[in-house]
């Protein structure tokens, strides 16, 4: 039952999947610790970034790697007018509002990729899509490995930039005492579109890492809403930290829980640790006693 | 009828409520009177069931309710305003105090026309049918109170019900007040306002950090050295003697 | 005219459906209107009326439609007692979940995530395992026959459904005009204020939301008996769970017809632009996607509100 030699490969795969996980909680663990908002449209903007990496890589022959670069500016710019042009106007500044705009978004999202692109499963094959980093005790695709290692130093960026820039300042001024921020001469609406913006670029690097080890369909969003949303949660909601750690435990969750009961019960592991973190430890692991 | 021993709550580190004992016999009106922060809201709360004492207990009407949910002891004749009015906005003037009702009146035709009755008793029967959320600072205190009465209460826990109002509107709620005990409802409640304290209540206790630290009659509890200076400061007991001294002396 | 004579009149014209209109097509179209109306209803219960609002409705649904299914198919048993059974255990899940979650307090977003977990997991599960048909989903035999719950004619599942609508206009009104109902309001407004005036939190939540399941399994059973088939993407997928808020959303929560009247518009709009764009898939999802933000931004208390007042007031903006 515990053999290793099965157990450490799907325990690093895990873990590199994992890395993604992460790396999608992060932006959303970033919007929620300073907008209070549980944006369920992340992972339709993440599938939405995984066909603009395919389609740059297909039609125009950019890298992902490459991509990155391109798609981060352009998704912050996205998010930023999502949040001050669509969900702020909309929601009235209710909670339980945003969540259903946000979930408005995600379906327009989705159904939009949907007709547009139907529903063809998309992959690309780059160089060096089958290498793989011979680690002795288990292979790993490369680009599996890149993701680990580019979410890795994006989370790093991240907190570099939350912690010590003066962007990174006002976010965390307004999180903590919006009015009193506002006081201060702090635009609110502008550093809660800016936050939108940073939580939507980060995803969009978390698709270029992705799209090279993985694929793209219209129902991939949904699929990583959840799991997103759990290792949000689980880590603790406006967690960095939390979030990383989160992310590989699940991963690796998922990694044995389809070693053992098969692939296709996969997932049901994450979705029972969510329930159980929202039953007894909603603060998460390293969030905020509430 | 309201015993309350010993009772104590920790937050974190601060004690709330430290160690608090009062009495409540029915028929009175009793004030619980003490500087901003003293824990008279914590102490209702503990006593309502909304927070759980660390230590001590409450006994209602011989009964000890120490820990029972807060719906328990509402039906048990205890119940609770809040501080910070909490209407049912969506709902009417007259669903609102409905609500209350309900607790003794399980049909719906009986519990409205109770409505219409305590509505009546607070002076609200001209807006029976305007949404809560229009209300006025006034009329929503006096939803708050009368949705507590149309429980049929036993023992009525006050928070500031006077808070925010101008002298003309707390000069309308007082007799308020007074009619209710006299329909023989017992009443503790928690204020400032020391008009109301002093033409509404029999007998005060003071809290102050957390513990009572006077009672007794409001003369015996205005004129007490510990409660001048929990209000004014240290030393301002001595001060306010010198000063009514010198007054008595030109 | 106010919302509810507005509502009844809609109710009458549809009475009218099966007798008016020749096409099948229209007429299952009109059928389907009718059930995600009762869907929608089922959700306005413990959404409109009780203020928790569940983003995966698509569990009771699916309970309902796989558990009738299962029974008839794999236990042999009567259509009409398979359904039933269905139905209960419907309203015991809602039940079980609903002390569950109430008990701990989750509210809000939480919540809403939490009944979203809980539809995955469950589709997950009736997609893993034989007993449940794993991923083909399962098949009940064609045997058109009253006693199997099964009609040539499909006006007769018109019908039903339409009886079905106004069964849950009844409950609507009922919880509008009930002890249970304005304690189930009162939780909704104010939880604290609730509680102070002796209504047990737990006990309420977990009643509306054993009767809001009940209600939305019985939609799954109608589906069912109507299609024949079900498979684990039909029965717990997003697309019920969506379709169930977004009726009651749009037409007007916590209001009697506000169901049916979202029921009637969305579907009416989709089937337009399907019309429009040639059937194009995802598409009149999009306009659904929209007009939950149009209805968000500009119809706070949805169609329903949009009729002249009763007395009753409707939600409020944030700081009235």
């Amino acid at each position: 039952m515990l053999n290793v030699g099965l157990l450490l490969p799907a325990v690093i795969n895990g873990v590199t999947m994992g890395a993604v996980y992460a790396l999608i909680a992060l932006g959303l663990t970033l919007i929620y610790g300073v907008l209070h908002i549980i944006n369920f449209a992340h992972g339709s903007l993440l599938m939405l970034a995984l066909y603009a990496a395919f389609f740059l890589y297909a039609l125009g022959g950019v890298d992902p790697y490459v991509a990155i670069f391109v798609l981060m500016p352009a998704f912050f710019a996205l998010g930023y007018v999502l949040q001050r042009f669509v969900i702020h106007p909309a929601s009235h500044g209710r909670d339980e509002n945003i969540l259903l705009v946000t979930l408005g978004l995600a379906i327009i999202i989705d159904n939009l990729a949907l007709w547009l692109w139907t529903s063809t499963t998309r992959t690309i094959d780059t160089k060096y899509s089958f290498e793989v980093v011979d680690l002795g005790v288990a292979l790993i695709p490369l680009p599996k490995a890149i993701a680990f290692f580019g979410a890795l130093v994006l989370a790093a960026i991240l907190w570099w930039l939350i912690a010590w820039t003066d962007l990174g300042k006002a976010i965390r001024a307004v999180a903590r005492e919006r009015e009193g921020a506002r006081l201060v001469g702090i635009r609110v609406e502008h550093i809660y579109a800016m936050t939108f913006g940073l939580g939507t670029a980060v995803v969009a690097a978390a698709a270029c890492l992705l799209l090279p080890a993985f694929y793209v369909t219209p129902q991939v969003g949904y699929a990583f809403v959840l799991v997103a949303f759990t290792t949000v949660v689980l880590g603790g909601m406006g967690s960095f930290t939390g979030a990383l750690v989160a992310g590989l435990l699940l991963g690796v969750v998922e990694a044995l829980c389809g070693l053992y009961f098969g692939e296709s019960l996969g997932q049901i592991g994450i979705f029972v640790i969510f329930i159980l973190v929202l039953l007894f430890r909603p603060t998460g692991l390293f969030g905020a006693r509430a | 009828m309201l015993e309350v021993r010993d009772l104590g709550k920790r937050f974190g580190g601060i004690a709330a409520v430290d160690g608090t004992s009062l009495d409540v016999a029915q028929g009175e009106i009793v004030a619980l009177i003490g500087p901003n922060g003293a824990g008279k809201t914590t102490l209702f709360a503990a006593i309502t069931g909304f927070v759980p004492p660390d230590t001590g207990h409450v006994r209602f009407l011989g009964e000890t309710i120490t820990g029972l949910p807060p719906h328990a002891i509402c039906a048990r004749g205890m119940v609770r305003t809040f501080q910070i009015v909490q209407p049912f906005g969506a709902l009417t003037v007259r669903e609102n105090i409905a609500v209350g009702a309900h607790l003794h009146h399980p049909r719906r035709t009986e519990a409205l026309a109770r409505a219409e009755q305590v509505a009546a008793q607070v002076g609200l029967d001209k807006r029976l049918d305007q949404p809560a959320s229009t209300l006025t600072v006034a009329g929503r205190k006096r939803l708050e109170l009368a949705r507590a009465l149309a429980t049929e209460p036993k023992l009525l826990l006050l928070d500031e019900v006077m808070a925010g109002l101008n002298p003309t509107e707390i000069s309308e709620i007082v007799p308020v007040v007074r009619a209710i005990r006299d329909s023989g409802v017992t009443v503790m409640l928690i204020e400032h306002v020391m008009q109301a304290v002093v033409s509404l209540s029999d007998r005060a206790y003071v809290l102050n950090n957390g513990r009572i630290i006077a009672s007794g009659t409001t003369a015996e509890v205005a004129s007490d050295p510990n409660v001048i200076e929990a209000y004014l400061g240290h030393g301002a007991a001595e001060r306010v003697k010198t000063q009514l001294q010198a007054g008595h002396a030109s | 005219m106010s919302a509810r004579v507005a509502g009844v009149i809609l109710l009458a014209a549809l009475l009218c459906v099966p007798f008016a209109v020749r096409s099948e097509f229209w007429l299952s179209f009109w059928l389907l209107v009718l059930m995600f109306a009762f869907l929608g209803q089922s959700w306005n219960v413990l959404g409109g009326y009780g203020g928790q609002f569940s983003f995966g409705h698509a569990l009771f649904f699916g309970i309902g439609a796989y558990g009738t299914a299962v029974l008839q198919v794999r236990h042999g048993i009567n259509a009409y007692v398979a359904g039933a059974m269905a139905v209960a255990i419907g309203a015991l899940m809602g039940g079980i979940i609903g002390l569950l979650v109430f008990r701990y307090r989750l509210r809000g977003a939480y919540f809403a995530l939490v009944t979203l977990a809980f539809a995955e997991v469950a589709r997950i599960l009736v997609a893993s395992f034989q007993y449940t048909g794993s991923g083909f989903g399962i098949l009940i035999p064609l045997s058109r026959s009253v006693e199997n719950f099964q009609f040539a004619d499909r006006r007769v599942f018109y019908l039903l459904a339409w009886v079905l609508v106004v069964i849950g206009s009844l409950i609507a009104i009922w919880l509008e005009n009930s002890r249970f109902g304005a304690q189930l309001m009162a939780v909704r407004e104010n939880e604290d204020a609730a509680q102070a005036l002796g209504i047990n939190i737990v006990r309420t939540k977990v009643l509306a939301i054993a009767l809001s399941g009940g209600m939305a399994a019985t939609v799954g059973v109608f589906y069912v008996q109507n299609y024949l088939f079900v498979d684990s993407h039909i029965a717990f997928g997003p697309a019920m769970s969506i379709e169930a808020l977004l009726v009651c959303l749009v037409g007007g929560l916590g209001s009697v017809f506000g169901p049916l009247f979202g029921s009637v518009v969305l579907h009416a709009i989709g089937e337009a632009a399907k019309q429009a764009t040639g059937n194009a898939p995802g598409l009149n999802l999009v306009l659904y996607g929209i007009i939950l933000i149009v209805a968000l931004r500009f119809l706070p208390n949805g169609i329903a509100g949009l009729f002249a007042r009763r007395t009753r007031p409707k939600r409020e903006a944030a700081n009235a």
